[in-house]
């Protein structure tokens, strides 16, 4: 009876085993490779904007303060997007007849807000808040950068849930006095973790057993 | 089984006069190889076929809708679906059991059955994944169940049952699964030589992995079957045993229990030796393998169902008593509620089931009678499958505040899923005698090398 197989079919058969692994361990690689870049995270990306604001000039020019347009930051979950009155103040004065503006004068011509696209957005199963962060001492720049660096916006971080448990998890790596909170490009003067546990005391934070509570975020 | 009778009594032997290697090759894989399916074949897998359709759409169908469509409520959140999980996975612990403790115990008799018992276990264990993975109402979230490194920055949580479930499932069907292929080679080698089918041939000769039956083949083999009955042996434990944690680490009157892991593993032995039972009765039947499993396999397995069948009885009595020792209203509650509460025919049926009937067995006319030993077994079947229920529906729908009680009624999609995995059990198993061959060869003829083992 002729052989069912050829010779070649030994190699074949060990070249599987390799083979097999090697596929897996690649699918797996690739696979968790993905759901970390830029592309699904949006990390790092420029979001295109209805007017091309620069957080660079008005941050880090001008001096204006966070809260002079995101006014609720320091009281409600929403940080706030300004009002178009509110770019007016000035805007009445200053580039008054800039093209680039256009759009901002429409929106106060026609009693229409500017459609901002959200940069930074949390799945909507999270409820978070951005007073208790602020009050507890999380400057703004730990999550969003340095946005005074910033020509266009762009999210600093991937906002994944592992994100959000390493400061849950040990605060006292992050945190920074109250009167700091809004400061870009703070550094603490004694060792942070130092710093941190000192501040975790005198803030009253609850320890990581409670702060990583399920429902401390999902409601 | 050792059993000392008197000499006027006869007992069977374990392989039919007249075999030698060439008979026992032939008449083996001459069901797959030389000879056309039966009738019946056609007729059980077409039903098969039909279940595993019902089963199909009513995923589909849950998929679309979600778990609402199910009976399932609060206070009723495990239904059918655990129900039938339980059910499933105490049946494969007869594979197991055959094909990894009673080699180690060098039961001769184990060698007809276990190829099918071990193809058993394998489709009861898929049958059994299919609930939990369906019950989680988001299937394709399954993989949170696995502890890998997620951007989620979470683990699984340790300290809860269901996670050791589905170490412990998985676990179970990983090694039986290699268990029965590694069985598996030099059978298919044997018709890998035997098949006239080109494609046939080099399939089964890819399945066969090379192998040619030399002296080091041998060796490498009989080392890594014994090693793998040793892994083996611990599963028939674990399994049930961990499952039995998912009821007993709550605090429900009626699963906190330290007596539930014996009972359970006692329970899932017991519905998994009516289940080989169930299968053998009707194959040797069909098949005329009456000289391969005779009539002493089919004695032995009632014996040890008739045997775990006691261990399953007294744990019944001993619930019973616990209850109204424990003097804890709860507990006691729950017995009452079992014996005379809105399920209490079901409890009855049950206690009818595996408590009553069974005892028949201790009879040597019924051990003679084939088709009293198919009854039973399907009775214990149905038994084994009221005990789940009633572990689980009854002490859920009512715990502690009677303001919370309520009833469970499963719907027909519940009767779907759980017609469709009988109907998909029946396929594989039927699939799996037209292809595969459904009593190991190669163990049969040790048998004859053996020839004092068969006389005995």
């Amino acid at each position: 009876m002729a052989q069912i197989f050829h010779r070649s079919t030994n190699a074949i058969s060990r070249l599987t085993i390799f083979g097999g692994i090697f596929v897996v361990v690649v699918v797996t690689a690739a696979w968790a490779g993905i759901i970390r870049s830029a592309y699904v995270t949006g990390q790092d990306v420029v979001r295109e904007q209805p007017v091309p604001f620069s957080h660079q000039h008005h941050v880090a020019g001008i001096g204006i303060d966070c809260r002079y347009c995101h006014t609720t930051v320091e009281q409600i979950s929403f940080a706030g997007i300004p009002a178009t009155e509110v770019c007016m103040n000035c805007h009445k004065q200053v580039w008054a007849d800039s093209p680039t503006l256009e759009p901002v004068r429409a929106s106060l011509r026609e009693n229409r807000p500017i459609e901002w696209i959200r940069v930074n957005n949390v799945a909507d199963f999270v409820y978070f808040d951005h007073s208790i962060h602020i009050h507890q001492g999380v400057g703004c720049e730990t999550c969003h950068g340095r946005v005074d660096q910033m020509p266009l916006t762009w999210r600093a971080e991937a906002l994944r849930m592992e994100w959000c448990l390493n400061c849950h998890r040990s605060p006292e790596n992050y945190l920074r006095p109250r009167e700091e909170v809004f400061t870009m490009g703070w550094q603490p003067s004694i060792p942070q973790r130092e710093l941190g546990r000192q501040l975790v005391g005198q803030y009253g934070i609850d320890p990581p057993a409670k702060l990583t509570n399920c429902s401390i975020c999902h409601r | 089984m050792r059993e000392e009778t008197p000499e006027t009594v006869y007992t069977p032997p374990i392989i039919g006069p007249g075999h030698n290697y060439r008979t026992l090759t032939e008449k083996i894989s001459g069901i797959v190889l030389d000879r056309k399916a039966p009738i019946e074949w056609f007729l059980l897998f077409g039903v098969g076929f039909i279940g595993s359709v019902t089963l199909l759409f009513a995923l589909i169908y849950l998929l679309a809708r979600g778990v609402g469509i199910w009976g399932i409520n609060i206070p009723v959140g495990w239904g059918f679906d655990i129900v039938n999980f339980v059910w499933w996975i105490g049946i494969g612990h007869a594979g197991t059991l055959i094909s990894a403790i009673l080699l180690l115990l060098h039961q001769a008799w184990r060698q007809s059955i276990n190829r099918f018992a071990e193809a058993m276990t394998l489709f009861a264990v898929t049958c059994a994944g299919i609930f939990p993975m369906f019950h989680m109402g988001r299937p394709w979230f399954f993989y949170w169940l696995l502890p890998y490194p997620n951007t989620m920055g979470l683990w699984p949580q340790w300290r809860s049952p269901l996670v050791w479930d589905v170490f412990a499932v998985s676990t179970y069907l990983t090694i039986s699964l290699v268990f029965w292929y590694i069985g598996l080679i030099p059978d298919l080698a044997a018709f890998r030589d035997r098949a006239r089918n080109r494609y046939a041939r080099a399939i089964y000769g890819i399945m066969s992995m090379g192998w040619r039956g030399a002296a080091r083949h041998w060796h490498n083999y009989e080392t890594l079957y014994v090693l793998l009955a040793g892994l083996a042996t611990p599963l028939v434990l674990s399994v049930h045993t961990v499952v039995s944690f998912d009821f007993t680490v709550s605090i429900i009157p009626g699963w906190h229990s330290t007596m539930f892991p014996p009972y359970f593993v006692a329970g899932a032995i017991y519905s998994g030796f009516a289940m080989v039972l169930t299968l053998a009765i009707p194959l040797r039947k069909l098949y005329h393998l009456e000289d391969l499993i005779t009539m002493r396999h089919i004695q032995n397995m009632a014996k040890l169902m008739l045997a775990t069948g006691l261990i399953v009885g007294y744990s019944y009595i001993i619930e019973a008593f616990m209850a109204w020792y424990s003097a804890n209203p709860l507990e006691r509650y729950v017995m009452i509620n079992r014996a005379a509460g809105p399920y209490h025919w079901l409890y009855w049926a049950l206690i009818l089931c595996n408590l009553v009937i069974p005892q028949a067995l201790w009879s040597r006319r019924v051990r003679n009678n084939v088709v009293a030993i198919f009854f039973i077994a399907l009775v214990v079947n149905v038994g084994m499958w009221l005990e789940r229920f009633i572990i689980i529906v009854v002490s859920l729908s009512r715990d502690f505040l009677p303001s919370s009680w309520g009833m469970y009624y499963p719907t027909i999609w519940d009767w779907a899923t759980f017609g469709g995995t009988i109907g998909l059990f029946i396929m594989l198993f039927f699939i799996f005698i037209r292809v595969l061959p459904m009593i190991s060869i190669f163990e049969m003829k040790q048998i004859i090398d053996k020839p004092e083992v068969s006389i005995e």
